[in-house]
């Protein structure tokens, strides 16, 4: 399994914990701290994560940034960059492309 | 309990998914937690970011939970009165017919007050796209009862359940909708799982496919939760609206275009 | 200004043809008697000479079509009838708060209620007072002739970009339906469509998106906005007021009357004159902002003012507070789509030479 990892903005997770239920891993859970607007944030509490995404898919306060160990060595890994549309069959004839 | 502290970068991980860069604000939405609309909003704006068209594209949104939808979405918005954004989209559309024009609305937005303008946009084919947000019930003032919600559902204006005597049938505005010869794409997502998530992009994708190429009317409804409404938690919420209203609002395509 | 050569058109179709000598790029109407025919010479020369002109579901789609249209930069109008004005009341609110420039059509007709389609005058409060809710005001023109049937269009829609606000023009069924000369000023929209980056034209990078809202949920915010809407009316109050006088100069009676009303007075004016009664006419053109110092001034000069309108009293109020009991003000009307004849306010006009002379001697 690939290794993965994820990031989330404290202050801006309000708690719902769909994160917590959407990971395959069970990586994620709530803290028993609380962020300024008194909710238990959502943390990393297992090394376990394969950087599936689910969670930040379901995430409704866009807290969650995920990060995968890129398999093809040697490529230089681009900061950031959202890819879900990459899995999305639809190409768009858009001449901006 | 030990939080794992990990720095992604460092240990040489790739980037995979990270908010929308610009289309999103910064500003901390106001919906509930585990409220469907915040995904919806995100889903959205990740389709202006990615296809380019932030500068293209004029959202108008409604009266109801998603009234606050221009503090979130940067793009050109209007805020419509209470089930007229169709109506105002329209305007928008036929003034600028290069651009791509969404208007997003609740069940209570779209399928009551604004049933007329619904109906009249769709028949006239104009090439917008209607987001629908169905969660079967009145959030912003308080858990009233939708057009949408289920029989024997409990709200505040259905307290001992909805019934048919009093308030009649749950609406299925979509089916209607896709009756209407103006009406080129019609889909019925949910936002409940990860995978439901992705279907939700895609259909999106070919909304604005099909708007660029001028099919006409183009209708996503997204079944969502209302935790704060249906007083669940919101895991709970979503496990309630995949058993009861998926039967009567089952999710899929209803109307596609022929290519 | 140069006009083109006069022609004989009925009101409607006059405005009509007004609106697409001024560059209105949109219209969103639904039909009611009595101003239908401006929808249809729209549908017919408008669109030819490339108008968007789109015939909606309801009189509430179509003001809510106007909100987006205004919002999104462009000249936009709609019109209707009396109880289609009440349906787009909420709207006209909407577009009072967010700063919208448009042009709103009333050519009223009698009510309350489903009421008749003759003329009327009946809608004097809703169009002057704000008719939604909330602290608003339109800029309300209202023509006397089919002349200025079309004139009034140009002004309304330069008054609405001057200061984003909604502009209406009161007429009536009669107007509406009878065929005056009518000569098009020369005008050309090119020179009377300011920038407006305001507008939701799609967010480029070089600025911050467009909000078009009427929401500002913070009451210290809604209060902003309302300050600002006063600050804009008292300019509006100064600068746009406009009125016109007949035979008032040396007059020792005079007649406040509006639109049709107008008309029927001057003859009564004259038949006054005829009768040795130095009657004048006082002709309010801006209802809002309403021409107070001009009747003021009026009532400084002679003995009494008769009002005369087409409803049961409305503009008469506006009257008395200007007039601050200077003098007797005193209401002749005819209401539910009856027109007040010449000899029926000469009548009242004499009813008031003789009560002011027993009146005189006590204050009014």
């Amino acid at each position: 399994m690939a290794r993965g990892s994820v990031t989330l903005s404290i202050e801006t997770c309000k708690g719902c914990s769909l994160c917590v239920e959407a990971c395959p891993q069970e990586s994620l859970a709530l803290s028993p701290e609380i962020n300024t607007q008194g909710y238990h944030y959502a943390v990393l509490v297992k090394d376990n994560c394969t950087g599936c995404i689910n969670c930040a898919l379901v995430c409704p306060d866009a807290v969650i940034t995920v990060y995968r160990e890129n398999k093809k060595k040697g490529k230089v890994p681009v900061a950031t960059i959202s890819n879900v549309a990459r899995d999305i069959s639809v190409t768009i004839d858009d001449e901006r492309k | 309990m030990d939080t794992v502290q990990v720095d992604p970068i460092a240990e040489g991980l790739e980037c995979v998914y990270a908010r929308p860069a610009d289309t999103l604000t910064e500003t901390r939405l106001h919906y509930c937690p585990g409220c469907g609309h915040g995904v919806v909003h995100r889903v959205l704006m990740e389709i202006v970011e990615e296809l380019g068209i932030q500068d293209q594209t004029i959202g108008v949104a409604p009266v109801g939970c998603s009234v606050f939808a221009y503090h979130y979405m940067n793009i050109d918005m209007q805020e419509a009165a209470h089930g007229r954004a169709s109506a105002v989209a329209t305007a928008v559309k036929r003034l600028h017919p290069d651009r791509y024009v969404f208007s997003y609305q609740g069940d209570g937005d779209l399928a009551a007050i604004g049933t007329a303008e619904t109906i009249h946009t769709a028949n006239r084919g104009e090439n917008i796209l209607m987001v629908f947000i169905n969660n079967a019930i009145y959030g912003m003032t308080g858990g009233q009862m939708a057009p949408t919600t289920l029989l024997g559902m409990k709200t505040s204006t259905s307290p001992g359940g909805r019934t048919i005597e009093t308030s009649g049938y749950p609406l299925k505005i979509s089916e209607m909708i896709a009756l209407l010869p103006g009406v080129a794409y019609v889909t019925r997502q949910s936002v409940h799982t990860p995978n439901a998530v992705r279907h939700l992009k895609k259909a999106l994708l070919h909304a604005f496919r099909y708007q660029k190429e001028k099919k006409g009317t183009c209708l996503v409804e997204v079944v969502s939760n209302c935790p704060s409404g249906w007083k669940m938690t919101p895991g709970e919420a979503n496990e309630w609206l995949e058993k009861n209203m998926f039967p009567l609002y089952p999710p899929g395509d209803i109307k596609v275009p022929h290519s | 200004m140069t006009v083109s050569t006069a022609e004989l058109m009925k009101g409607n179709e006059a405005l009509a043809e007004a609106a697409i000598r001024a560059g209105c790029q949109a219209y969103f109407g639904y039909p009611i008697t009595p101003q239908s025919e401006i929808l249809e010479y729209l549908a017919d020369e408008g669109r030819r000479r490339g108008m968007i002109v789109l015939q909606a579901e309801s009189e509430v789609a179509s003001i809510n079509m106007v909100y987006g249209g205004a919002g999104a930069g462009a000249r936009v109008m709609t019109s209707s009838s009396s109880p289609g004005i009440s349906l787009m009341q909420e709207g006209i609110s909407y577009i009072a708060a967010a700063q919208l420039p448009c042009l709103i059509v009333n050519v009223s007709r009698g009510g309350p209620g489903l009421g008749t389609i003759q003329p009327s005058q009946g809608d004097y409060f809703q169009a002057t007072k704000g008719g939604g809710h909330g602290d608003y005001r339109l800029i309300v023109l209202a023509p006397s002739s089919v002349q200025e049937m079309a004139d009034f269009v140009y002004d309304a829609f330069d008054l609405a970009d001057k200061y984003r606000n909604p502009v209406m023009i009161l007429a009536d069924g009669a107007l509406g339906q009878m065929m005056e000369k009518v000569a098009f000023r020369d005008y050309n929209p090119k020179e009377h469509t300011p920038a407006k980056p305001w507008a939701t034209t799609g967010k480029p990078r070089s600025r911050e998106r467009n909000i078009i809202t009427s929401l500002f949920i913070e009451p210290e915010k809604m209060e902003q906005i309302n300050i600002r809407l006063q600050e804009k009316y008292a300019v509006i109050r100064e600068k746009e007021v406009r009125s016109e006088c007949f035979m008032t100069d040396d007059a020792e009676y005079g007649i406040v009357a509006y639109g049709l009303a107008a008309r029927v007075a001057q003859g009564a004016v004259e038949i006054a004159r005829s009768h040795g009664i130095r009657a004048g006419l006082l002709r309010p053109i801006t209802l809002y902002p309403y021409p107070s110092d001009a009747v003021r001034a009026l009532a400084e000069r002679v003995r009494g003012i008769l009002v005369v309108e087409m409803n049961a009293g409305q503009m008469v109020e506006d009257v008395r507070l200007a007039v601050e009991g200077r003098v007797p003000v005193t209401f002749a009307g005819r209401m539910g789509g009856i027109i007040p004849s010449p000899d029926e306010v000469f009548a009242a006009l004499e009813n008031l030479t003789t009560q002011d002379v027993a009146l005189h001697a006590e204050t009014y």
